[in-house]
């Protein structure tokens, strides 16, 4: 069997010895081992994944920790009903190309049943917590792998890569486990489950770069496109069948990309020339503007909306 | 002469264009010693803040009344926290920060002082390739410096490097800044820092609030010749280099990777032979020192087992076949021969590593509110490896100011104590000094499932006992 393997070879390198491993592939290599350690520690995992560029980023590591092996968890995905058609597509035929099983925890059921009430301002992206933690109940997942970076805003900062969260889906910030070393701690009792974030320490420059030399499929609406968009709270945001503009919000066309992807009802495009990865890699890295400050309402809310968002138990 | 000029010129370009590589360093020090305002300053001048966040900062700032003279932002708010620690006026957690140089990338682990701060600087320093500790030019070297200083030798943390902060309110004195690193040095010395060559020691005088030698250097301090604090963090090497020179492989057994025909999809669809990888099996895991080529003897080290030699037939990583590989990559191992190994085994070097063993003998940081009792039972989990132990006895405590033990018959948060565990299970340990990985293990609550402390191996009495673990 190993002569067949070496035959295969596509690829030695030279010397993994002498020099240092590159600031990615550190990064690879210490996700793949979290992604490992979660596999093998508890029962019933799961990999959140919304077709967004850091979960696909997650399951594309995910891939490669298990080779030749397939990823041996499903993916969760709680749909608005507000997403993007595009990347429900997307999402489908990555599950489909991987043979994954995938879960989906709708909103739009729970608001149909009356258990969840639409907002006034129309956002759905704070009501994903509720059908997120049913989700997780009625599997029984006892470790939820999540794409959150710490980068990404200061309550994230201060989130372990292995994070605890109670019967009821809270975070307690003040009572975390520290983490030492590269031992993870996940033990949990009944009811309670654990929220592991392989890519904690990844900043969005470095998931474009690794998107770019990994070569990794990506929805088109993170690349530059002519798209119909209105201002609205100081973004662009698209046309479609649940963002329609108000009264005196001109509809024109544009050249834009998303920079995040969540709700088309809460995702503000920005303009944008960059058509390819390595475009988009140049603009992110002169960007003067945070990708949740330049592009997503709901982090606007208040100074404190993620830390209260994931205290009550969201991704 | 022309010649010269072109080469220099094509090596910086080339220089350039090389991948960044990561360095992880945290900070220790309380508010008042100015920490937040220097970590602000490092990601300020960084350029590592946005300009909407900084314009948030700067309303902040506004509203709070800060500038007076410097008419400025207030940096420390670049750091500040959840809103639980606005409340409260505290920090509650460590923080983990990112920005990069054209060299680095740098992770930076911002542990705040004041509350269970040898809780925070344990968990900043067990990942660190270097701590940045901060003393006030008008204070010193503070108990709370000692402290901090001998957790971090404790810790072996590779870099250890003292900024002499709020260097502009001494006036740039160079007898202040002098005074203050021969006490310092005189610390490292009690303690055994830089002694080794493993763990150094190097003091700068900075100003955070206007940013004297964090980034660049300091005219106002032309009697101090170093570098700044940022090129300094850029140079120094990362611990996976300086360990790089040794052979100990060490390789903890994540799990078994078998598909038995459960392959992946898109692996196939990309012409994966389906045939040859019918019986595949190999180990995964994350190499925690050293390096393997294929071909080389390696022992595998069951619990309970005499440890049993084979050969490195194949490394893999995704589709690539490797030919050697290092610290910290992770990869799957193929042996020649088809042993049961399982989950918590280590592969290792032949004939590096004695025996397992039950009896444990380690110091132990202490990081939880319950407190550590003679005769209780407790979780160890070293590698990948959990198991049941029992607390013998607890053979004293170390007083950090005078790094003295003590006697002590129990450890509270935040002590530092000897202890001897006997194991339910024998597990390979080495000792900490030299092995920072396979030397280091958690204690866990089996009631909660908390962390209740970080281990660091230590000799059996009787074998040679180094002295820098007397402390």
């Amino acid at each position: 069997m190993s002569t067949s393997l070496t035959e295969e070879t596509t690829q030695v390198t030279d010397s993994a010895v002498s020099t240092r491993l590159s600031s990615l592939d550190t990064l690879e290599s210490e996700a793949i081992h979290i992604i490992r350690e979660v596999v093998a520690e508890f029962e019933k995992p799961a990999l959140l994944f919304s077709g967004g560029k850091d979960s696909v980023v997650m399951l594309h590591l995910a891939t490669k920790a298990f080779w030749p092996g397939k990823v041996p968890f499903p993916v969760l995905h709680v749909d608005t009903g507000h997403n993007f058609p595009e990347v429900i597509d997307f999402r489908d035929r990555t599950v489909e190309r991987l043979g994954l099983k995938l879960v989906v925890g709708s909103v739009q059921e729970f608001i149909d049943r009356g258990e969840l009430a639409e907002r006034a301002d129309g956002t759905r992206n704070p009501l994903q917590t509720v059908p997120l933690l049913d989700a997780i109940q009625q599997n029984k997942f006892d470790a939820v792998f999540g794409g959150g970076r710490r980068d990404e805003d200061k309550a994230r900062a201060k989130e372990r890569i292995l994070s605890l969260r109670d019967e009821f889906g809270q975070w307690d910030p003040r009572n975390q486990r520290p983490e030492l070393w590269n031992l993870y701690n996940g033990r949990h009792t009944v009811g309670q489950h654990v929220r592991a974030f392989p890519i904690s320490n990844w900043t969005e420059l470095d998931i474009w770069r690794y998107i770019e030399r990994e070569n990794i499929e990506l929805p088109g609406l993170y690349y530059a496109h002519e798209r119909e968009v209105f201002a609205r709270d100081g973004m662009w945001r698209a046309v479609g069948e649940v963002s329609q503009p108000r009264e005196g919000e001109d509809v024109i066309t544009k050249t834009v990309r998303y920079r995040t992807v969540g709700d088309m009802s809460c995702t503000g495009a920005v303009e944008s020339n960059a058509f390819t990865v390595a475009d988009v890699v140049v603009e992110v890295a002169a960007s003067t503007l945070t990708e949740r400050g330049a592009t997503r309402a709901d982090d606007r809310i208040s100074e404190a909306a993620m830390e209260d968002r994931k205290k009550d138990g969201y991704f | 002469m022309t010649t010269e000029t072109v080469l220099s010129g094509a090596a910086g370009g080339l220089e350039s264009a090389l991948p960044t590589t990561l360095f992880r360093f945290a900070t220790a020090g309380s508010v008042d010693d100015g920490k937040s305002t220097l970590v602000g300053r490092l990601l300020h001048d960084s350029k590592a803040i946005l300009a909407d966040t900084l314009d948030a900062v700067a309303r902040t700032s506004a509203d709070r009344g800060f500038g007076g003279e410097k008419g400025g932002i207030d940096l420390a708010l670049l750091t500040d926290g959840l809103r639980a620690e606005r409340e409260q006026g505290i920090t509650i957690d460590v923080a983990y920060r990112y920005f990069a140089t054209d060299r680095r990338s740098f992770i930076l682990a911002d542990c705040p002082g004041h509350v269970q701060y040898t809780k925070n600087t344990v968990t900043g320093a067990s990942t660190a390739d270097a701590v940045v500790v901060l003393i006030d030019a008008r204070k010193g070297v503070l108990e709370q410096t000692r402290r901090h200083l001998s957790v971090l030798q404790l810790l072996r943390v590779a870099h250890v490097i003292v900024a002499v902060n709020k260097i502009d309110l001494v006036d740039f004195s160079e007898s202040v800044f002098r005074d203050i690193e021969a006490d310092v040095q005189q610390v490292g010395r009690e303690l055994g820092l830089g002694s080794d060559g493993i763990s150094d020691l190097l003091v700068i005088p900075v100003s955070a609030l206007d940013g004297d030698n964090v980034v660049e250097r300091s005219e106002r301090t032309p009697w101090y010749t170093g570098p700044a604090l940022l090129e300094v963090l850029e140079t120094l090497p990362a611990a996976d280099e300086l360990e790089s020179h040794l052979e100990s492989f060490r390789f903890p057994v994540q799990l078994v990777v078998r598909p038995q025909g459960a392959l992946a999809p898109d692996a196939v669809a990309a012409g994966l032979d389906v045939e040859a990888y019918r019986d595949y099996r190999a180990y995964a895991g994350q190499i925690t020192e050293g390096s393997v080529k294929v071909g080389d003897q390696v022992s595998v080290l069951t619990p309970g087992q005499a440890p049993r030699t084979t050969t490195v037939v194949g490394i893999d990583f995704a589709g690539k076949s490797l030919e050697e590989a290092a610290a910290p990559q992770s990869v799957a191992v193929r042996l020649a021969d088809e042993f049961d190994v399982a989950r918590g085994d280590t592969i290792a070097a032949a004939g590096t590593v004695r025996e397992a063993t039950a009896d444990l003998y380690a110091a132990l940081c202490w990081l939880s509110p319950k407190p550590l009792r003679e005769g209780q039972k407790v979780l160890v989990k070293h590698g990948t490896r959990t198991v049941q132990a029992l607390v013998r006895s607890v053979s004293g405590k170390l007083d950090l100011a005078s790094f003295k033990l003590e006697g002590a018959s129990s450890l509270e948060l935040n002590d530092i104590g000897h202890a001897q565990l006997r194991l339910a299970a024998p597990l390979p340990l080495e000792n900490y000094l030299h092995h920072r990985r396979t030397g280091a293990f958690l204690v866990i609550d089996p009631l909660d499932g908390n962390t209740l402390a970080a281990g660091l191996v230590k000799d059996h009495p009787g074998d040679h006992e180094d002295e820098r673990y007397s402390i």
